[in-house]
């Protein structure tokens, strides 16, 4: 079975995966890290989303093996160091940008990502980067505005 | 999944030589094959990650031409200085934004899903496809669905677009995609792309045929006697052949190759 | 200036902070010590006679438990259905079986035949694949008419496939053909609602655990009423009494509906558990929910409305048949019937209305409730033949619904489909929704649109459903076989914190936050002073669960209930210690005051007396300060709203794009405006989603076409426009205490109708009259051939 060593929320972890185990498996099971869900098995839903090496990532896709040496960050890493909400997470408490909570991880990781990308986005902009996560619950409109809530905080 | 070894060569030889164990394959991004290994309808004994072996950059090599590594991202494409325009725009459409940090090209040629945007563009520009072992023209390389002219373990290593005319080739001097998205999946419904090149104008259509992604004759003979979309216009293609789905009959699949064309010359002005 | 705590403000949730901290605890987020892992082998086939199942090898392979058929279950009973409707004739309906594991037959792909117990999940899938059911493959019976036209029959107690043929109402019947027949105006339609996956985001899942030193039996499940699932499973399938079973349904990412039935696999776990010493555990990957989870609508409609020469509704019938599936799931029978035919009078005077429906078997998965049950498609046909009566009559559709709303000084309204509605204002929502939408400038607009090649549209709806269900007595004169009133423990902490204890489960509506709120208001205290708690019930005293946006209108006014009993005991205990008469005294912002004196004591006092009673009324009172209500309703609640969407659509590719959509709603009062607007943004997007992406299409082989996201689309953010969001129009309801009407399914009834109204509108002018759900590209684009 890989080794692997892969740092995760700053912390360096290992571990002995089986060749099929996937990278969510590793972060859900191994490390107890269940706030990366999976919603889909066809790499569609984006609750599983993490940042891998700055890069967002479908954990759903993508072998623990492969992530052997990556610097990973999961919505366990996404708060302040005093464990206050970290500046997406707020904006998505402040605009109501979540209802159920189970797409939620995917989608703070997933708009981290476009933030970095994108400092200002349009609400287009937006609504095009978040194509690979699915939301049942909000109807997206209050997901939109938190992100922009987020880029008017990020970039204040 | 079914369980598997996992390889992660460090050359490309070794790459090479690990696929050479029976029942092999590779994994390149992995956006489809992991999805397909989950369905557990491949069970592959051991797994080859190209990822430590393959060239992922994105470069503007001899006279001019851009050469793509064999593992560059769909992310690296569409964000490359080196690019041209219109690949970048290719690149840019492809799945989702997880999708494309991790898809590569050679991973999406190699696959040749009938309904990928890659093949489109790189049929169409009339691409050069290297692998470990050879260099293959892009009308040499695409079979049929999920066929390619790739040899059992042959690794794609780059991927040559000819953007400089000065080469001797012929070379793209405009060029546009259009991709029509099939609403679930997002992947092309039909895509054409036409790319507009020294020598004449290439058609290639991905996501309409039965047999995969193909270029259309009629339409490039008539575009290369007037690049204009009023000359495709009395332009059809026949539905025999076209996929039939539950997101468009092959009537509607013809139809829509049409209407890309037209726009496709529309948009490479 | 907004309030910023109680009724009426707009805080924050609370329950975000763990899920935006990846702190959730979502089912398949536990894992019990021990536990073992179940994987169901489900029929690939759709309809079957099972001559054996071997499971030898699968029982032999590495880290197997056990491998179970239905065999082995002798004693467990079927899944029953909660409803009982009576047939035209009389007649109770057909209740085939509905077993744990296959019984002999398979019935639709997906019909679990085994399971595997394994020591992992890998494993039990591994072994699964050993096992080689002898099923001889019968003919499959999939399209309705086909099923009630001599199709083979999915079960033999209903050789015809018909489980009920229903009339509404049936005295009607005649007095509607006479109007239909000697009508000035007749406007006919026929249509499909289409078939939806309802898809909420978390998969289900279960785990089934056993107490043997105790003889304690728990299941942790994705439901959205722990207590409805104790009661069906513990009393029908598996015999266990409710003291010794305790179902938890911790956070739950989403229901809309599917998670409201009880599922074979929840009591398998449960059963299982003890069969094999460990805790089991099953989770649903998506490609399992395509084909477990109950699938709603899919309803086959002909409807025919008669208007005399001013446009005057006169009569409306039609007839439906509807899709049951293979078996009865919880609610399945109600959904056709009386959560869809009472709603036919829509906001209207229609004086005369019959219905018939007929609920059919077929060889696909159950369909129960999804996100507005039967008042979707209640909404759908009426409001989609209205506006097509208004284009052949010449009239504009908001002046035709206009000339026919039930006046606002005609409440309350008793409508001839049994319903008698308590409020409302529809020229009010509309007046509203017609304001926010600039129609002055849709001309404008169009041509506009028609510069840039594009033809848009505009549809305009005015929905109303009924929620907030139910009264018991009359349910159950329905055929209803539970009550649906919902219960609150309001416990009192000795330092004056407050516990309350709901049977209202939340799985994103926010009843954490809205109830705090209501329960603050009420005693004047901050939020943060008052925990909600649910899901578990071993810690809620009783409750219905949360379906049919019932939470507030029901359950939140039994806390209201139970809120008022703690102050009428607070009262006592702080006219003893002001040593007043309990009739002078009065409690408002936290503090107790005697009517012409200065003399008050405050709640903490109060909370800290009942509990240390040394100076307290002992002849008269009990210590403590804990109450406990079941608030049975009175009446349907009936929010109704008015909705306006414009699209643009490509007339070459068929291509549809939303440029607005806005709703006018009527809430009655609104307990956190955030939340609301919240709930209808979801349930806009729900309704756009069925109206113009989601299809659930089976082959005439009875295989699920659409099983995965790959080819069933669900809409995402790009499919979609921001949403205009009011909900000022506000008529409380009349009879409950918080003049709450509910808010959850809205969008999802109001949005559908609205979608295609607008498309029809854009492609009047082709001739296109009417278009089946969902309008893709590739149908839109055929309508428009068909039509030239």
């Amino acid at each position: 079975m890989p080794s692997i060593v892969m740092t995760v929320n700053g912390k360096s972890v290992s571990g002995e995966v089986e060749g099929r185990t996937l990278l969510v498996q590793f972060l859900r099971e191994d490390l107890g890290l269940t706030g990366t869900h999976v919603g889909c098995d066809t790499s569609q839903c984006g609750a599983c989303v993490v940042l891998m090496n700055g890069d967002s990532v479908k954990a759903c896709t993508v072998l623990a093996a492969s992530a052997d040496g990556a610097e990973v960050q999961t919505i366990e890493g996404m708060a302040n160091a005093d464990g206050s909400l970290g500046v997406i997470q707020q904006a998505f408490q402040d605009n109501h940008g979540l209802q159920c909570g189970f797409c939620t991880p995917g989608m703070v990781m997933s708009a981290a990502d476009l933030l970095r990308h994108n400092a200002s986005p349009s609400d287009a902009e937006i609504r095009e980067w978040l194509e690979g996560n699915i939301c049942r619950c909000t109807g997206y409109h209050n997901i939109v505005k938190s992100i922009q809530a987020a880029a008017a905080s990020l970039s204040a | 999944m079914y369980n598997f070894d996992y390889l992660k060569p460090g050359s490309l030889a070794e790459a090479v030589e690990a696929l050479k164990a029976e029942e092999a394959v590779a994994l390149g991004g992995g956006q489809t094959l992991i999805p397909t290994l989950k369905q557990r309808l491949a069970s592959p004994s051991v797994l080859v990650d190209l990822g430590g072996c393959l060239d992922r950059d994105v470069l503007v090599v001899r006279d001019g031409d851009c050469q793509v590594g064999g593992g560059a991202t769909h992310a690296a494409v569409a964000a490359s200085q080196h690019a041209p325009k219109w690949l970048r725009a290719v690149a840019t459409g492809i799945g989702d934004p997880q999708v494309r940090n991790l898809g590569t090209i050679g991973g999406s040629l190699a696959n040749n899903d009938p309904a990928a945007c890659y093949p489109a563009a790189v049929l169409g520009a009339g691409a050069t496809i290297t692998t470990n072992a050879r260099t293959i023209a892009a009308d040499d390389f695409f079979r049929d669905l999920f066929e390619t002219a790739l040899d059992e373990g042959e690794i794609i290593t780059a991927v040559t677009f000819p953007t400089a005319a000065s080469t001797g080739q012929s070379a793209v001097r405009a060029a546009n995609y259009q991709k029509f998205d099939q609403p679930a999946s997002r992947f092309a419904l039909v895509g054409v792309f036409v790319a507009r090149r020294t020598d004449g104008v290439r058609v290639a259509v991905t996501g309409a045929s039965a047999s995969g992604v193909h270029r259309w004759g009629a339409a490039e003979a008539a575009l290369s006697a007037d690049f204009s979309a009023a000359a495709v216009a009395g332009l059809g293609v026949a539905p025999d052949g076209m996929l039939g789905d539950l997101h468009g009959s092959p009537e509607y699949r013809a139809h829509l190759v049409g209407v890309l064309t037209r726009r496709a010359v529309a948009a490479c002005g | 200036m907004p309030k910023d705590q109680g009724i009426g403000a707009s805080s924050l949730r609370r329950e975000d902070v763990r899920f935006l901290t990846g702190k959730g605890q979502y089912t398949d987020d536990i894992n019990r010590p021990g536990q073992a892992y179940a994987y169901f082998l489900r029929s690939d086939v759709a309809h079957g006679t099972i001559n054996g199942v071997d499971t030898t090898a699968a029982s032999a392979a590495p880290g197997v438990l056990r491998v179970f058929t239905a065999a082995d279950l002798e004693g467990v009973g079927g899944i029953p259905c909660g409803w009982l409707i009576t047939d035209k004739n009389g007649d109770p309906m057909k209740e085939p079986k509905h077993p744990i594991l296959a019984e002999g037959k398979v019935n639709h792909v997906g019909d679990p035949i085994a399971v595997v117990v394994a020591e992992s999940l890998n494993q039990a899938r591994d072994a699964a694949e050993l096992i080689d059911p002898d099923i001889s493959e019968l003919a499959a019976v999939i399209d309705m008419r086909a099923a009630i036209s001599g199709g083979p029959a999915v079960h033999t107690e209903a050789p015809d496939n018909i489980c009920y043929d229903w009339d509404f109402v049936a005295e009607n019947k005649d007095a509607v053909a006479e109007a239909i027949a000697g009508a000035h105006h007749v406007t006919t339609l026929e249509l499909v609602n289409n078939r939806m996956v309802t898809n909420p985001m978390e998969p289900r899942a279960a785990i089934g655990e056993y107490d043997a030193a105790r003889g304690e039996h728990t299941l942790y499940t994705t439901s959205q009423n722990p207590h409805l699932t104790r009661l069906l499973m513990g009393a029908f399938v598996l015999s266990i009494p409710e003291h010794k079973l305790r179902v938890v349904a911790p956070d739950v990412g989403g229901g809309f509906g599917c998670k409201i039935a009880h599922y074979a696999e929840e009591a398998f776990v449960t059963w299982a558990a003890k069969e094999v010493g460990r805790p089991v555990k099953w989770t649903a990957d998506r490609s399992e929910a395509f084909i477990s989870d109950t699938h709603g609508r899919d309803h086959v409609t002909k409807v025919e409305l008669a208007l005399d020469e001013n446009g005057k509704f006169l009569a409306y019938r039609s007839t439906t048949l509807a899709n049951m599936g293979a078996y009865l799931s919880t609610f399945s029978t109600c959904v056709p019937t009386w959560l869809h035919g009472i709603l036919l009078a829509g906001n209207y005077t229609t004086p005369l209305i019959f219905t018939n429906v007929k609920a059919v078997f077929t060889n696909t998965v159950p369909v129960d409730a999804s996100r507005g049950a039967g008042r979707p498609e209640a909404t759908f046909q009426l409001e989609r033949t209205i506006d097509k009566a208004a284009r052949e009559m010449g009239i504009d559709p908001i002046e035709l619904r206009r000339r026919n709303f039930i006046a606002a000084d005609a409440f309350p309204y008793q409508t001839p489909v049994a319903v008698a509605y308590d409020t409302g204002n529809y020229q009010a929502t509309m007046d509203k929704a017609v304001a926010m939408a600039d129609l002055d400038g849709f001309a404008a607009r169009k041509a506009e649109s028609a510069a840039r090649g594009k033809l848009r549209g505009l549809g305009i709806v005015h929905y109303i459903e009924a929620c907030g269900i139910a009264p018991s007595a009359l349910v159950g004169s329905l055929g209803a076989r539970a009550g649906l009133y919902e219960a609150a423990t309001v416990r009192v902490n000795p330092t004056g914190s407050v516990s309350v204890f709901t049977g209202s489960h939340s799985h994103g509506q926010g009843h954490e936050t809205t109830f705090a709120q209501v329960v603050a208001e009420m005693l004047g205290c901050d939020e943060a002073n008052v925990d909600i708690v649910h899901g578990d019930t071993a810690r809620i005293p009783f409750g219905m669960g949360t379906y049919g946006s019932r939470s507030l209108a029901v359950g939140g006014s039994a806390i209201h209930r139970a809120v008022e009993k703690i102050i009428a005991k607070a009262k006592k205990i702080a006219a003893h210690l002001m040593e007043a008469s309990d009739a002078d005294v009065s409690f408002a912002n936290g503090q107790f005051t005697v009517a012409g004196t200065d003399k008050s004591v405050d709640w903490g006092t109060v909370a800290l007396t009942a509990y240390v009673p040394h100076n307290f009324p002992h002849d008269t009172l009990e210590p403590g300060l804990e109450e406990t209500s079941f608030y049975d309703p009175a009446n349907f609640t009936y929010p109704a709203g008015a909705y306006i969407c414009e699209v643009e659509v490509d007339a070459e590719t068929g291509k549809v794009e939303i440029q607005s959509f806005i709703a006018a709603d009527d809430f009655g009062n609104i307990v956190n405006p955030m939340i609301v607007e919240g709930q209808v943004h979801g349930g806009i997007a729900h309704g756009l989603g069925q109206a113009l992406l989601e299809h659930c299409i089976y082959d005439s082989d009875g295989q699920l076409v659409s099983a995965s996201y790959m080819d069933y689309a669900m809409p995402r953010a790009d499919d979609l426009p921001n949403f205009t969001v009011d909900h000022s129009c506000n008529t409380p309801c009349t009879h409950n205490p918080l003049g709450a009407k509910g808010c959850g399914e809205a969008g999802a009834i109001g949005s559908p109708p609205t979608l295609v109204n607008a498309v029809v509108d854009a492609l009047s002018d082709h001739g296109v009259t009417h278009i089946d759900m969902p309008l893709t590209p590739s149908r839109v684009w055929a309508a428009i051939q068909a039509a030239k």
